[in-house]
């Protein structure tokens, strides 16, 4: 069954079949943005928790900690019964549309693109941190200064909040529905098509995913390589 | 070499952003003003044998109304319903739809189609399900000799069915199965057969899935025709008042209920399947009382 299904696969992606297209844009759509808000948001609170001292301190590394292991069915059951008809946001009409997804998939991104951008922070010569000190700088341009000075690995939090972003199957299909050619994602599909023992499809799918994820590692490998050289 | 890497970023930051904007602009999925549009909760048989694939588009051309479709399974769907979250269900567990209907949570209830169940397990058939008059009879057998059973447990219409089965046998609901004859998979049907396949055991399908599935596995069809086996389907509108106004496609429904029992989609269903299968895989319920079934044919291996 392997060896048929593989055959099915390649034929499948060269004839360029639409629904497939469309899956795969959607996927990448979504978890992109989501992403990008986790990092937006995840980015300031790593480099909080790892250079700044105030109350609560503990509390948020717990909080972020957590986070990390957050069962994303929970996420979605809860993002469900916060946007649908008879919730709190229900007026908003959000249940069953990819903004649904991007705000399910970005609740368990945050925390890793918070998480190891702590890390990646702690992990600085001291040194830099004292001289942005010496220098006098406003707490905004003192974390852009230190997010800088982590480049390399900040990116790495970048890329494996996306990673979980885009593998995440879960709560997207809770709150996405997996509506064909609107909420229908990569890793869905691939649980619908299997579903309907189609696994030749399921497989296809599954292969474009990987290989978006490698992409996406490459090209951060990429830009951190040529960074490197230029330093 | 830094200039490379901010050239990346600019790019990367433009095409993020352009994303999403198209997001947030493809999520008036809040529909343009003026565009109708229903959320159905239907089941996996409906969605996996692709009969909505092929009935939607012609209720969207013939009544401009969008179908959002969440395929759910019945147990899921009713209970959505029952909260307003779906404006249509398109469901085949007739006594659970009775009694909910009887709660007072819906509007309007009609008959779409038929199909039918089937017995399937290994070939070797240890608990003689083939030879058995009735299903009850069978499944007695099955579990009087203790015979690995898949039971799906998770809500759908399809178990919601064989627990009625269990019952009319005189068996308890959930047989205890310690010895751990009786499984639950808590999964749909493809997994579940998939399940029986690498248990030898036996379990309940609707004919749907088990003409796209019967190729997959070394299972056979035992048993079919017993009438308790009939498989029907319905349509329900939910109710309006349920929630706020507006917040409920109440006219939508009902436009689709009586569209979906209409004379169009009736004959869309009663052709649907002749051409994957060599015959149509549903009944619609307009049709008069039709012969018995032929017997399914055996695919060459």
């Amino acid at each position: 069954m392997l060896w048929a299904a593989l055959e099915e696969a390649m034929k499948l992606l060269v004839s360029g079949d639409r629904e497939l297209l469309r899956v795969i844009g959607l996927s990448l759509m979504i978890s992109a943005s989501a992403t990008t808000l986790a990092a937006l948001v995840g980015l300031p609170i790593g480099v909080l928790l790892a250079s700044g001292r105030f109350a609560g301190r503990a509390t948020l590394a717990v909080l972020v900690d957590t986070g990390m292991s957050l069962p994303p069915v929970l996420v979605g059951l809860t993002v469900m019964a916060v946007f649908w008809r008879s919730g709190p946001l229900g007026a908003l009409e959000i249940l069953f549309t990819p903004t649904a997804m991007v705000i399910a998939q970005f609740i368990v991104a945050t925390p890793i693109a918070a998480g190891l951008t702590r890390s990646a922070i702690a992990g600085l010569d001291p040194d830099i941190a004292s001289a942005l000190d010496v220098d006098g700088a406003g707490p905004v341009a003192r974390a852009l200064e230190l997010l800088r000075a982590a480049r390399p690995q900040v990116t790495v939090a970048i890329a494996a909040a996306f990673g979980r972003a885009v593998s995440e199957v879960g709560a997207s299909l809770m709150v996405g529905g997996n509506i064909a050619n609107q909420t229908r994602v990569m890793t869905t599909a691939i649980t619908l098509e299997a579903g309907r023992g189609e696994f030749a499809r399921a497989m296809v799918i599954g292969m474009v995913l990987l290989a978006v994820a490698l992409l996406v590692n490459a090209t951060l490998a990429w830009a951190r390589r040529s960074d490197r050289a230029s330093a | 070499m830094a200039h490379r890497l901010d050239l990346a970023a600019r790019l990367g930051s433009t095409l993020i952003v352009l994303q999403m904007l198209a997001i947030v602009s493809s999520t008036s999925g809040a529909d343009p003003a003026g565009t109708r549009s229903l959320l159905l909760a239907t089941t996996t048989s409906t969605q996996d044998s692709g009969l909505l694939d092929a009935l939607l588009p012609a209720f969207e051309d013939d009544s401009g109304i969008r179908v959002k479709t969440v395929a759910v399974g019945s147990g899921a769907a009713l209970a959505l319903g029952a909260r307003g979250e779906a404006d249509a269900l398109l469901v085949h567990a007739p006594g659970a739809e009775r009694k909910w209907m009887a709660e007072g949570h819906g509007d309007m209830r009609l008959p779409v189609m038929h199909n039918e169940f089937v017995v399937v397990g290994p070939a070797a058939d240890p608990a003689s399900v083939r030879a058995s008059a009735t299903v009850t009879a069978a499944l007695g057998q099955i579990a009087r000799q203790r015979v690995a059973w898949i039971s799906r447990d998770d809500g759908s219409g399809t178990d919601l069915l064989e627990k009625e089965l269990w019952r009319q046998s005189g068996e308890p609901e959930k047989p205890s199965g310690e010895a751990g004859w009786y499984v639950r998979s808590g999964q749909g049907m493809g997994a579940t057969l998939l399940i029986a396949d690498a248990r030898r055991a036996y379990t309940l399908s609707d004919r749907g899935t088990w003409l796209a599935w019967r190729a997959k596995v070394r299972l056979v069809e035992l048993l079919r025709g017993d009438p308790r086996l009939r498989n029907d389907y319905s349509v329900i509108s939910v109710r309006a008042d349920k929630l706020p106004e507006g917040r409920i496609h109440a006219r939508e429904a009902v436009a689709f209920a009586r569209w979906l029992t209409g004379p169009h989609a009736q004959r869309l269903i009663a052709e649907f399947g002749r051409e994957r299968y060599g015959e149509p895989l549903f009944a619609p319920a307009s049709a008069k009382p039709a012969p018995a079934l032929p017997a399914l044919p055996v695919p060459a291996r």
